[in-house]
């Protein structure tokens, strides 16, 4: 298990691999946000944890594909789903390698596009938070979406159409926990509620991902 | 009765034999219900005295929202019996309802905003209500999307019923994530069995025979589009038997 985390890290990390592709496609998403609604410092800080937990979210969707396309086309997902692991194990590994090459990455520089969009004070801490917890749900259903599509041709759209409305309810609470934050309520219930979701997604969804695989490596 | 004689019905012969006897009588009775509720509630009842004639609306919004529900509902029955028994009637009749249920779902969003615009002022506000039947929307378009994408039948109906699935638990979770995002301005159940919180009995009786004739629509339609399925599934395998030999 160890070793197939490191190797799709590894592959990850390569040259090619997409790396920091997602990193640069957030960024420019908080470039272009002040271009669309104006400069004006109030305006943004109002609407700077929506736009920071969109940014991070298309970020996600974006670099999806890449967690089993590549795998899928040299034939080394045949040979992992005959390795002694189990399916189960195998997405959950590749679901951890995205959120520690697409997600970890995402939250670390949150506070310095928070800056660029004069995020309020006391809304880093609930921000970072809030996009800690919520990320791995992004990778772990990412994964789902990403297992579904797999051995189709031009799958990328029909991607982001069917993994988009399972982000619905991640979004909606880590949104407005970081929205909370940054007006200095109080941040608990959609705390719980994002920790609940990504718990059991985590939980769950692996079981459903790796049916969905064994269905289209068959 | 034998509930083993249930499955009889997952025989694609049987189901057609069957429903070539049920299907006019469903088709008829349907038809007459929802002429009788809709006349009924359009030129027999009296007007509402804060809303009204738009009140009318409510005989297509209420049946079609309902049915809209109840679609995905079916579809996630008849997804687990595919699971569980793999009966291939069962994944063709998901696949069939799936349409009927996204044209309902947007007949009552339509209403609702046909409605919402004299009454309250706008043709859309993010209510929790507007909001879940939008992702229900963007649920269906997904599911239908991916039986669209995928050659291989059989494939395509596990995918899907997968799909289903996962995709039942988050409209559940999306439903009552919004409740918690947004405030409502959607009126409550005009159905509930608590008898306070109904539309008066006036509007309750041509409404229930509208719902029981958008029910019957509902069965009409996706045992036709059911139908359809099967005989296209039998052609193109016809088709292919002739080019091997």
């Amino acid at each position: 298990m160890i070793a197939l985390l490191i190797r799709d890290l590894r592959l990850a990390m390569r040259a090619g691999g997409g790396f920091g592709l997602g990193l640069a496609f957030f960024l420019i998403v908080v470039v272009l946000v002040p271009f669309g609604v104006g400069p004006q410092s109030t305006l943004l800080s109002s609407i700077a944890p929506g736009i920071l937990w969109l940014g991070a979210l298309l970020a996600c969707l974006l670099s999806l594909d890449r967690i089993f396309a590549l795998d899928w086309e040299d034939g080394s997902l045949d040979l992992l789903a005959t390795a002694p692991l189990p399916m189960e194990a195998i997405v959950t590994i590749k679901a951890l390698a995205h959120w520690l090459t697409t997600g970890l990455p995402l939250v670390l520089a949150a506070p310095v596009f928070g800056l660029l969009l004069s995020l309020p004070e006391a809304g880093y801490k609930p921000l970072i938070l809030s996009l800690f917890l919520g990320t791995p749900a992004l990778s772990v259903i990412g994964t789902f979406g990403a297992a579904l599509t797999v051995g189709l041709k031009r799958g990328g759209l029909l991607l982001s159409l069917l993994v988009l409305p399972l982000y619905v309810p991640t979004l909606i609470f880590g949104a407005e926990m970081a929205r909370r934050g940054a007006a200095g309520l109080d941040v608990t219930t959609p705390l719980l509620m994002l920790a609940g979701i990504t718990c059991g997604t985590i939980a769950l969804l692996p079981f459903a991902s790796a049916a969905v695989l064994r269905v289209n490596l068959r | 009765m034998n509930l083993n004689a249930l499955w009889e019905y997952a025989n694609p012969k049987k189901f057609i034999s069957t429903t070539d006897r049920v299907l006019p009588w469903v088709s008829v009775l349907s038809v007459t219900a929802l002429a009788a509720g809709l006349i009924w509630g359009f030129f027999f009842t009296p007007e509402d005295y804060r809303q009204g004639s738009t009140v009318k609306i409510i005989y297509i919004h209420v049946p079609s929202a309902l049915m809209a529900i109840n679609a995905w509902l079916m579809m996630l029955v008849t997804s687990l019996i595919w699971i569980v028994r793999r009966h291939h009637v069962s994944a063709l009749a998901a696949r069939a309802a799936a349409p009927v249920g996204m044209v309902m779902t947007v007949i009552a969003l339509l209403t609702g905003a046909i409605w919402g615009q004299p009454m309250w002022g706008t043709w859309w506000a993010w209510d929790p209500r507007l909001t879940s039947f939008l992702i229900l929307f963007l649920f269906y378009l997904g599911y239908i999307a991916l039986w669209e994408a995928i050659e291989n039948d059989d494939t395509a109906a596990d995918l899907t019923s997968i799909l289903c699935l996962v995709g039942s638990v988050f409209a559940l979770l999306s439903r009552y994530a919004v409740n918690f995002w947004n405030q409502g301005l959607h009126q409550g159940a005009s159905m509930s069995l608590d008898k306070e919180e109904h539309v008066a009995d006036v509007f309750y009786y041509p409404l229930l025979v509208s719902i029981a004739g958008f029910v019957l629509l509902f069965i009409a339609l996706v045992l036709l589009r059911t139908r359809t399925e099967i005989r296209a599934r039998r052609m193109r395998a016809l088709l292919a038997r002739e080019r091997m030999g």
